[in-house]
């Protein structure tokens, strides 16, 4: 049983980004919905699922759902961290494929930033928890830094070539006018940025603010009444393979790499079809540990795959192309900005930064400590 | 969190008994023999329950490892310090810290380490290591 082409993307949206004090987790959503809604052309009335993740409130399906005045028939609040919305999109296009729903809105939001909401980087001293927590590594970059202590001993990698994807980053961000950091980036900047968890630096790690976003995924006979080019899900794998960093099996593959391996059996595509990329930059490592995991370059070898610029505008592996969670947004969990971004460049509606005829994108979410992976194929055919 | 002993999770009382002794304790699988860390009441390769109690001799390899300089702020006061993720010779993997005495103890990846139990910044004995 495959996906391909069971669901397409008829809408997205982001709210407000960055720091927006006068919203809370609730406005940012019902903005990007509204705003994902308008997009696609479609009556919120014709909403008949929702996937909703969120470090926030009690129940939040419901409290989203009750807010924006919605009684969906099918509910997914699959939670794994930043990719949860790439989980998402698959179990949408699987719900579509049964016939349990029509239009589905995969929806996010977070006020971390303006309410200085820092839950997510508490230690926990419970459960599992309790035999990492005496010896105050600071979640989640801590476990990054780790797992990026390791390729560095196993493999040679250095702090320039993790400095060069952020800079690279930050250039893909000055082409658009929604990211929260613009400004030029050089590699020196990044090295003297301070080091938060050695060997990762400031400069090495996502940002903190507010936003929201929405995704609207529709069923094949909805997505050919609609106006704007439907862009379909070719390919979708997921995996997740531990809570905390102690026990990831080896700090230098993801469950990217299952998750990928499906993913392209899905679509039935290669890597050198893919004309656009966007992967979760939680922090540099990330990218770096996806990108292996993916098969995009062999193991130890996503240093030289990042240095000197390639992933940047001009370079031949466009990556990251709204400036990530580096430079543009990063609010809590990032993963639907991926598909936002990837919908956008496929529809060739990234202005500056558009990859010219970028036809088929691939995005892979990174959630938790290195601890869940989806990755989504997505196409124009 | 000096609120949380855990006084109230059986399944890990054992470890922290232990700890207070100077006593690096994991579980090994009765059925396919597996070191298990942290300790859990079912092995997380075979599926077995009720793996036995086993005492580790403390001394491995230096997995992965980072040195904190921006801390949570229940560990402002200690920073910089290191945190270690370390492969015992029993064959499991755990998170300790670096013993910060002396002060300018460093360690790489690779290095052979070795386990002693100091209070935690809760007070309560957790493994640290130092250099072999
Ligand atoms: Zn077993």
């Amino acid at each position: 049983m495959s996906l391909k082409r069971a669901c397409a993307i008829a809408g997205v949206a982001e709210s407000r980004l960055g720091v927006v004090p006068d919203s809370t987790v609730l406005t940012l959503q019902a903005e990007a919905f509204a705003a994902a809604l308008f997009d696609a052309g479609i009556e919120k009335t014709d909403v008949d699922g929702l996937l909703v993740s969120g470090a926030w409130g009690r129940l939040p399906q419901l409290q989203i759902a009750e807010y924006l005045g919605i009684q969906p028939t099918y509910a997914d609040s699959t939670s794994v961290g930043g990719a949860s919305f790439e989980f998402h999109l698959g179990h949408a296009a699987a719900a579509i494929q049964a016939g349990l729903c029509k239009v589905a809105v995969i929806l996010y939001g977070s006020t971390q930033r303006s309410k200085q909401d820092k839950y997510i980087f508490q230690i926990r001293n419970d459960l599992g928890y309790q035999y990492e927590a005496p010896f105050g590594l600071p979640t989640p970059v801590g476990a990054y830094a780790l797992a990026a202590s390791r390729h560095f001993a196993e493999y040679g990698t250095t702090s320039d070539q993790l400095a060069d994807l952020a800079v690279a980053t930050r250039a893909w961000a000055a082409l658009n006018p929604k990211a929260y950091r613009r400004d030029p980036l050089t590699r020196d900047q990044v090295i003297n940025s301070g080091l938060i968890a050695s060997p990762l630096r400031r400069l090495d790690c996502c940002l903190f603010t507010d936003g929201g976003g929405a995704v609207v995924v529709v069923s094949p006979d909805v997505a050919k009444t609609l106006d704007k080019p439907p862009v379909w899900l070719l390919g979708q794998g997921e995996s997740h393979s531990h809570a905390q960093i102690s026990e990831m099996p080896n700090l230098t593959v993801t469950p990217a790499a299952e998750s990928g391996k499906r993913a392209f059996a899905m679509a039935g595509v290669t890597h050198d079809h893919i004309d656009v990329t966007e992967i979760y930059d939680s922090f540099t490592i990330t990218v770096l540990l996806t990108l292996e995991s993916l098969g995009f370059c062999s193991p130890g070898e996503g240093g030289a795959f990042l240095a000197n610029g390639r992933t940047g505008p001009g370079g031949d592996f466009p990556l990251n192309t709204n400036g990530g969670g580096l430079s543009y947004c990063h609010p809590g969990q990032y993963g639907i900005f991926l598909i936002i971004e990837a919908v956008r460049q496929l529809r060739s509606e990234c202005d500056e930064r558009q990859v010219a005829d970028a036809v088929i994108a691939l995005i892979s979410g990174t959630g938790g400590v290195l601890s869940s992976n989806s990755t989504c194929i997505l196409g124009l055919e | 969190m000096a609120e949380d002993k855990n006084t109230l999770d059986p399944d890990a009382d054992p470890y922290w008994e232990g700890a207070a002794k100077g006593v690096l304790r994991y579980r090994r699988c009765t059925n396919c023999s597996i070191a298990i860390f942290y300790p859990r009441s079912i092995c997380p390769n075979c599926g077995a329950t009720d793996p036995k109690w086993a005492v580790s001799e403390g001394a491995g390899v230096v997995y992965a490892c980072t040195t904190v300089h921006r801390a949570p702020p229940a560990f402002a006061e200690r920073a910089p310090y290191t945190v270690l993720l370390v492969d015992l010779d029993e064959g499991f993997r755990m998170m300790g810290g670096l013993l910060s005495e002396p002060c300018e103890t460093t360690v790489v990846v690779g290095d052979r380490v070795t386990v002693t139990f100091t209070d935690g910044p809760d007070g309560r004995p957790a493994p640290y290591f130092k250099p072999v």
